[in-house]
């Protein structure tokens, strides 16, 4: 309390070399200093060079005539600006909270005298938890409760308990303030019939949880930030080696093959594999390895590409599970592709395949030479065989329409199976 | 072409890109301007009052939604060529909706891409076979039932003409295979756009997101 005693002379000089300043002119600030609700009567005490204690013993009396206390305490609390001269707090500690214990005392027997009362029972219960917060609000310290009104919208750092369970009086402190509390609550049950005065019980039980969340909230609050924070942090980097590794594989290595080849047509071809298997990537729908109708033309298409340099574009409208007979259907669409790339001549082939009704559907066109269809040789089994026989043995049906100069497009049916 | 050449403004955040696409197109059209990202295509456009807009869908500040979004409803008379690397379903019904007339991916040949402006600016839609797909696949009667019959479905003669397109096929091929003429498959095309524009269905956008995960 030293410290307190010497700062309470000095604002007085101060005050006296600044007269002009301050409230109406007259010097009067409120006090940060020697605050226990808004420092009004300290700095009135400050100002006139007495104890702010005979201040507010003066406030307190103005206070039992109809209130006249409290209302002028709020004028000015409203009306005096705030000491900024000397920003460093120095917390009165035990002294204010022994104050504002009485301010508080003061009021309930104002109110218990005017009529406004809950009734004994409820309100020593009340004063006990109350109490028991109290002194473990002071027992905290001025930077554990800094943290835990912080913690209410960000991560805490340290535990609320640290501090003063490193001094034995804090931690006698902790103790009381558990004992009060519940002894605010046991005394409230002893002394009651639960059943006649549930809401009380509820009004008893709402302050035990709100004084055991103070005591207890940030701690588990900060466990609780720190769990999923570690969570998201796991996952983030995790995703970035994944990812790491993925465009390894992928476009690093593509970038490394491109720059060794000097074959346009490789190059390209290389490019677009690259550009469709990051694009499937990024759009999250990875090749289906062979488990639907439209996943297995993309990646036969795919393959094709790379193999034969040829660019084909695939569009997909309808998807269906694979079965036996559309996996035929898939290998004669690879056979109309690679026939299409080997000999047509096409810079570009289109594939279509449409799931509609009950039939699945595939073209495949190119723009390249074309060919008259009666003239190929009987013995020519590439189309008879790998795409006609095919289809035809699964139970579909092909048809190639072609002629010499504009294209040809092979178009594949087969019904599905229900 | 005796008429003067069409005005064009590039929006696209990749510089390299741009200067491709200005070398490329720079004979045949008037660049009127360039920029390379939503804000400045904003201004750029409200002062040069191009009348294409050749637009990238991904810039960061928006994309280009924004540009669309803050352009379109001032200056309906400028119509909007929607260029980009994506071809997700969700980008590009998503910039349809917001009024572009047309969707091309940016592998497209410099003649496709020409045609592409041409027919955009004379009205017309511009269908790539990917963009056709998406049509069918959302019109394709396999949602909910249609609120209004008249925009959320598809005549059996547009979804013949968006099938050919899909299967590849340049406007004149669709016309000659289906014995129409060129002009009659243009109409079509655009009556389909406008369906997928001002369709009520929500599902529309929902498909598009949905059908990642198909």
């Amino acid at each position: 309390m030293e410290t307190h005693q010497i700062r309470q002379a000095i604002p007085v000089d101060e005050a006296g070399d600044a007269p002009s300043a301050g409230f109406l002119g007259l010097g009067l600030y409120r006090s940060p200093r020697q605050r226990v609700v808004a420092g009004v009567a300290g700095g009135i005490g400050e100002r006139l060079g007495v104890d702010p204690v005979l201040v507010r013993i003066g406030f307190a009396m103005l206070t039992l005539c109809w209130f006249a206390g409290v209302v002028l305490y709020a004028l000015l609390w409203a009306a005096v600006p705030e000491d900024e001269g000397e920003m460093e707090i120095v917390e009165p500690g035990s002294r204010r909270a022994a104050s504002l214990g009485l301010v508080v005392l003061g009021l309930m027997i104002l109110l218990r005298n005017a009529g406004l009362w809950l009734g004994d029972l409820v309100a020593t219960s009340l004063s006990l938890v109350a109490l028991g917060v109290g002194v473990l609000w002071i027992s905290s310290g001025k930077k554990d409760r800094e943290r835990w009104s912080r913690s209410i919208v960000e991560r805490v750092q340290d535990g609320p308990f640290e501090s003063p369970a490193d001094d034995k009086v804090d931690k006698l402190r902790l103790l009381l303030g558990v004992a009060l509390l519940v002894g605010g609550v046991a005394t409230f049950i002893a002394r009651t019939d639960l059943f006649s005065a549930a809401p009380t019980v509820v009004l008893a039980v709402a302050t035990t949880m709100a004084g055991l969340g103070l005591i207890f909230g940030p701690w588990g609050w900060r466990l609780l930030t720190q769990l999923s924070e570690e969570r998201r942090e796991r996952i983030r980097s995790q995703e970035r080696a994944e990812m790491a590794a993925h465009l390894h594989d992928s476009v690093l290595q593509t970038l490394a093959l491109i720059q060794r080849t000097d074959q346009p047509r490789e190059m390209v071809a290389l490019a677009r594999n690259q550009e469709r298997e990051l694009r499937s990537w990024l759009n999250g729908t990875l090749p289906k390895r062979g488990q639907t109708m439209a996943g297995a033309i993309e990646q036969t298409a795919a393959a094709v590409e790379l193999q034969l340099s040829v660019p084909i574009e695939v569009v997909t409208v309808g998807d269906i599970p694979l079965d036996d007979r559309l996996e035929a259907m898939v290998e004669a669409c690879r056979e109309a592709i690679v026939n299409a790339a080997k000999h047509s001549g096409s810079h570009q082939i289109s594939v279509y395949m449409e799931v509609e009704g009950d039939q699945v559907t595939v073209f495949v066109r190119d723009e390249g030479s074309g060919f008259d269809p009666e003239a190929v040789a009987v013995d020519r089994r590439g189309i008879t065989e790998s795409i006609q026989g095919r289809m035809e043995r699964s139970g579909g049906s092909a048809a190639i329409v072609s002629e010499a100069g504009s294209g040809t497009e092979v178009q594949l049916t087969m019904a599905i199976a229900r | 072409m005796n008429e003067s050449p069409i005005r064009v403004f590039l929006v696209d955040d990749h510089h390299l890109f741009l200067s491709g696409v200005r070398s490329e197109l720079g004979e045949e059209f008037e660049i009127v301007g360039t920029a390379n990202d939503p804000s400045s295509a904003i201004s750029g456009i409200a002062a040069a009052l191009p009348q294409v807009v050749l637009l990238d869908v991904h810039m960061p500040g928006g994309g280009g939604r924004a540009v669309l979004e803050a352009i379109h409803r001032p200056h309906p008379e400028i119509r909007f060529l929607a260029l980009s690397v994506s071809d997700a379903a969700e980008d590009v019904i998503a910039v349809i909706r917001a009024g572009a007339r047309g969707y091309v991916t940016k592998s497209i040949a410099p003649a496709d891409l020409a045609a592409a402006i041409r027919r955009v600016n004379d009205g017309d839609a511009v269908f790539s076979p990917r963009l056709a797909g998406f049509v069918l696949d959302a019109f394709g009667g396999t949602l909910t039932e249609p609120v209004d019959e008249e925009l959320d479905l598809l005549t059996q003669r547009e979804r013949e003409v968006m099938r050919l397109i899909a299967r590849g096929y340049a406007y004149k091929e669709v016309a000659k295979r289906l014995h129409l003429s060129v002009k009659t498959i243009e109409s079509h095309v655009s009556a389909v756009l406008r369906k997928l524009q001002l369709s009520s269905r929500h599902e529309l956008t929902r498909w598009a997101t949905e059908r990642r995960l198909v």
